[in-house]
């Protein structure tokens, strides 16, 4: 058994990993939406396939990438959601789509209660139920707008998020078709007739001469909507869904459903792609999944041959959305700490080897997306917050495994594990805010810069962490347990005290390279803004911690605490100052963030208070078979 | 007691209390900008020996810091002692001296660069040409007038921290004794209107009767800057009685003394350049359906009379032009207020003598770890095998 465990968990982790690979695939007979969700667009300023749209908008709007049906007992995919929001808006309006949990703005919109109503949850709701209220609701946006981010209270910030959700529907909804088309294709077709003798008649007029009226006005009652529709679309920035006439010229210059209706008044013939979405649009209204197929196919045939780099990009980040690849490893990772700590308990070393191959595979899957989304991006691994918290963990996550590799006692899969876990955690979290392969602004738009100076501070905070989770092990190991035996002593302050000299060359050659990027870019080396102060706390933190260790001014159990402080040190770095709301690196107030930071500061500053117990209270380093003196006997001691 | 000085001086503990103190003060300073503003918490927190008084997420808090200047030459004195006193050489140590020296590069440069960068902007509208950038905090007073060759201005120009001190001023070039009567840090102008305002006129002559000047407080954003006013006098020349405004917002005065005829401004602090540029084109191009900009360009026509120079250089983002010790980055891009079709552009122009130093220090610091770290390394692999 012994030798088997840690391949038989293996093999089952690698299994159900390869399960995943296929790519996803369209149930005959029914609607290709996988397929329709391989399509490019323009979003975002980028080109991405309608299913990274689809799910970007519903992770915004209800922090899901998907829908749960209760009637059907099936979950909505977010492309199925698209395709309703696109084609067949007032079946979309339906769908409880939007995420409203704070109970005023529950109030303020009149939305049933999960206590009054039976079927509501008391925290999705669809589009039509908020729909009678959006006067207040505007209202309430008008006057919170005025006050400053920082001193919102939770129910404006509710009032802001929500608005700014109903203007992302808003703005899908107004995608490909006016809003209450019931036939695309026909209106087209009348467009389409109506529009030889309307200009003519418009040009006689124009010239003075006699024209034929009626032509005229029916050219002016077709034209109306689609000239509502492109106004609507500039107005709400709205995806652009249709390919360039000649992309072998202008490859960027992709163009909104409105105005490439209004070209044909121009004279331009309708663009092809437009009448392939209008089939698609019809045959998806009447149930007709053949026909919606057979455009479909035709339109990719059509794409195909005129736009094959994109088209194979958007596939490729379709196969990349489907791989969620973060999520599959953060569930080895789970699966490795809890046999990592199993480990601790009987000191069964089929358990710690097994989590030795979880965490491996976990880390190729991890590296697998992280090269992935490079390869996407064409970028270095961090270009924003959501990324850094991936290469954090995967950092981290390598330094783990090379402790367990020279000390084999399970506390490097123990804090690669968690560490893994945590950063892909708060990851997740961060994807919550919108599109995280967004582009990158032209002072950061260089690849040099983000490879050194944003991968080596990002490694420098992924070491710090690492020591700190260390010293963690160290004090609860040794404060509640009595495995920290002199030999697991030595080997954590060896491994502390190693991974801290390694934080603190990562961290200090990290920040004096991002001190030459500004220099660089706008002529100061240093000019003191809260990210670069951030980095700079650090790197005086972990020399503060070696000086004093140098000096002798702290022993084991000081150099565990000051690691731990350090934990604080480095969250705050991270995150801390993005909440400042100042300086050239800030990325907005995040409020539920604050709280997870305020929590994790709390919770070490706990574990600094435990450190500092006299060690007789430490379960490790009483004599074996004494109890736990009582509050007398510590007092009289 | 020479002893014991040297002792103190050399200790690890006054490294440890140094770099403590220091962690202490940078993130009171980092946190006092939001109530501080960035430019100014700088100046307080990390550009002076003391800090009396920090303020922390809105609450004034009575605590003595020692400044930025002070901990940094504490530090330095503490490295340059203990290094005197106990250097010795060894292949072993020899990645931590490295180290220490590429730290020492390190403070001196950011001192000398305190001491001696200055920080200007250029600002200017496609067509126009400058040969001259200004400060984005410092104002001047200038009296101009025609100097002996044609096109040239003869300008005396007096610093705004005398202003602040009111007072009188005088300069040996100036035929007349300048009296500050007020001075506000900030303030707004407005036309005066007929039937609206009946107190009295800020100054008796020039613009002064036909504003109505309102002093504000002194603004801390980033975004924006102080606007200055002086209310002045003139005396010791016949022909200027009276009072006379003084604002960036107001274009120069003119007056008479004798038969010289002088200009008077409080303008932004000019620093002048041997050589001219013109703003040929500006790019702002943005991702398509976003507002996140893609690429600022200036597109610049060079010209250095002296060196016979005259050429077209582009200055866009991550890509600065060097010339003649000064460095010019790309800053701000917009729209000419009066004229919409024409482009305008920031370049951010800074002389840094010292500009070498961080790259040098950085590189000799990273150099020392490296090699301690990995003679440690080898250590401990040696020993794991063994």
């Amino acid at each position: 058994m012994k030798q088997w465990l840690p391949w038989i968990v293996t093999i089952a982790a690698a299994v159900w990993v390869s399960g995943k690979l296929p790519a996803a695939r369209d149930a005959a007979g029914g609607f290709a939406r996988e397929e329709f969700g391989r399509l490019p667009a323009v979003a975002n300023g980028r080109f991405q396939p309608l299913d990274s749209v689809g799910r970007n908008a519903l992770l915004q709007l209800r922090e899901k990438q998907s829908i749960y049906l209760p009637q059907e007992k099936r979950p909505l995919a977010a492309t199925e959601w698209l395709m309703e929001v696109l084609m067949q808006p007032e079946k979309a309006d339906e769908r409880r789509a939007f995420r409203i949990d704070h109970p005023e703005l529950i109030a303020l919109l009149k939305l049933p209660t999960k206590e009054a109503t039976p079927g509501e949850d008391g925290k999705h709701y669809s589009w039509s139920q908020v729909k009678p209220s959006l006067d207040q609701m505007e209202k309430e946006g008008k006057r919170i707008r005025e006050i400053k981010p920082e001193v919102r209270t939770p129910y404006e910030r509710a009032v802001i998020k929500l608005q700014s959700g109903l203007f992302l529907y808003l703005r899908l909804k107004n995608t490909l078709q006016p809003e209450n088309t019931v036939d695309f294709v026909q209106d087209l077709a009348e467009y389409q007739r109506a529009l030889a003798p309307g200009m003519a008649a418009l040009r006689s007029r124009e010239a003075g001469k006699e024209y034929d009226g009626l032509a005229f006005t029916n050219l002016l009652t077709v034209v109306e909507p689609f000239d509502k529709l492109a106004q609507m679309q500039s107005q709400l920035e709205a995806p652009f869904l249709i390919p360039p006439h000649h992309p072998e010229n202008r490859k960027d210059e992709w163009m909104r459903t409105g105005e490439t209706l209004l070209e044909s008044v121009r004279g331009q013939a309708l663009h092809p792609a437009l009448n392939y979405y209008a089939r698609m649009a019809v045959a998806f209204r009447q149930q007709q999944p053949t026909e919606f197929n057979k455009a479909l196919t035709e339109y990719r045939g059509f794409l195909d041959g005129k736009l094959p780099a994109e088209t194979k990009k958007a596939r490729a980040e379709h196969y990349f959305n489907h791989l969620q690849t973060f999520y599959t490893a953060m569930v080895l990772y789970v699966a490795a700490f809890l046999l990592a700590c199993g480990f601790w308990f009987n000191l069964h070393e089929g358990l710690r080897r097994s989590a030795v191959c979880l965490i491996a595979l976990a880390w190729v899957v991890h590296t697998a997306g992280l090269l992935f989304r490079m390869l996407l991006e064409g970028r270095p691994p961090v270009t924003n917050l959501y990324s850094s918290a991936i290469f954090i963990g995967w950092g981290a996550v390598v330094l783990g495994l090379v402790l367990e590799r020279f000390f084999k006692d399970g506390i490097g899969s123990v804090v690669a594990s968690s560490v893994g876990f945590l950063t892909l955690i708060i990851a997740h979290h961060l994807s919550l805010t919108g599109d995280t392969m967004e582009m990158m602004r032209a002072v950061l738009d260089t690849n040099f810069w983000l490879a050194t100076h944003v991968v080596v501070v990002t490694l420098g905070y992924a070491s710090t962490f690492v020591a700190g989770f260390l010293a963690m092990i160290y004090l609860l190991r040794g404060v509640f347990t009595r495995t920290l035996t002199e030999v697991t002593r030595r080997s954590l302050t060896r491994m502390i005290y190693g991974i801290l000299c390694f934080a603190t060359l990562f961290s200090f050659v990290g920040t004096v390279l991002g001190g030459i990027w500004a220099d660089q870019s706008w002529g100061r080396f240093w000019g003191w803004d809260p990210k670069e102060n951030g980095a700079l706390i650090i790197v005086l933190w972990n020399a503060l911690i070696l000086h004093a260790r140098w000096g002798g001014m702290v022993k084991e159990r000081g150099l565990a605490n000051m690691a731990i402080i350090g934990n604080i040190v480095t969250a705050w770095s991270w995150f801390g100052v993005n909440m400042l709301g100042i300086g050239l690196h800030s990325y907005g107030f995040m409020d539920a963030a604050f709280r997870w930071l305020m929590l994790f500061v709390g919770s070490q500053v706990v574990l600094v208070f435990l450190g500092l117990l006299p060690q007789r209270l430490w379960r490790s380093f009483r004599p074996a078979g004494a109890s736990a003196p009582t509050p007398a006997q510590t007092a009289a001691a | 007691m020479i002893q014991q000085l040297i002792r103190f001086l050399t200790s690890l503990r006054l490294t440890v209390v140094c770099l403590a103190l220091g962690i202490l003060l940078v993130w009171v300073g980092t946190v006092a900008q939001s109530d501080e503003g960035l430019y100014q918490a700088q100046q307080r927190y990390f550009k002076h020996w003391w800090v009396a008084g920090v303020s922390l997420f809105g609450y004034r808090v009575p605590l003595a810091l020692p400044g930025g200047y002070l901990i940094g030459t504490v530090l330095l004195v503490n490295l340059v002692a203990s290094h005197l006193a106990r250097f010795k050489f060894a292949w072993k140590k020899l990645g931590i001296h490295i180290t220490h020296v590429g730290i020492i590069l390190l403070l001196v440069g950011q001192l000398t660069t305190d001491l001696f960068s200055r920080e200007t902007q250029m600002r200017f509208a496609e067509g126009e040409t400058k040969s001259y950038s200004e400060s984005a905090q410092e104002n001047e007073l200038v009296f101009l007038t025609d100097a002996s060759a044609p096109d040239r201005d003869e300008v005396v120009a007096i610093p705004e921290s005398l202003l602040r001190r009111k007072g009188e001023i005088r300069h040996e070039k100036l035929p007349f004794t300048v009296r500050v009567q007020q001075y506000h840090v900030n303030s707004q102008l407005r036309r005066r209107g007929p039937m609206v305002d009946t107190g009295p006129p800020p100054a008796t002559q020039g613009a002064g009767p036909g504003v109505v000047l309102t002093p504000v407080a002194e603004t801390r954003s980033m975004d924006e800057r102080n606007l200055p006013s002086a209310v002045l006098e003139l005396a010791g020349a016949p022909g200027t009685s009276g009072t006379w405004l003084v604002s960036p917002l107001l274009e120069p005065q003119e007056f008479k003394v004798g038969d010289r005829s002088w200009r008077m401004a409080l303008r932004w602090r000019r620093v002048y350049n041997p050589f001219s540029m013109q703003l040929l084109k500006t790019t702002h191009e943005v991702y398509r359906g976003t507002d996140i900009p893609k690429n600022f360009q200036s597109r610049i026509r060079l010209e250095n009379p002296a060196k016979r120079e005259n050429r077209e250089v582009d200055i866009y983002m991550n890509n600065p032009l060097r010339y003649q010790g000064l460095t010019f980055f790309q800053y701000q891009m917009g729209r000419d207020e009066m004229d919409q079709s024409r482009g305008t552009s920031t370049l951010q122009v800074v002389r840094n003598p010292s500009w070498l130093t961080p790259y040098v220090g950085c590189a000799t610091v990273a150099a020392g770890l490296l090699y301690q770290f990995l003679m440690h390394l080898a250590g401990f692999i040696k020993r794991r095998v063994a």
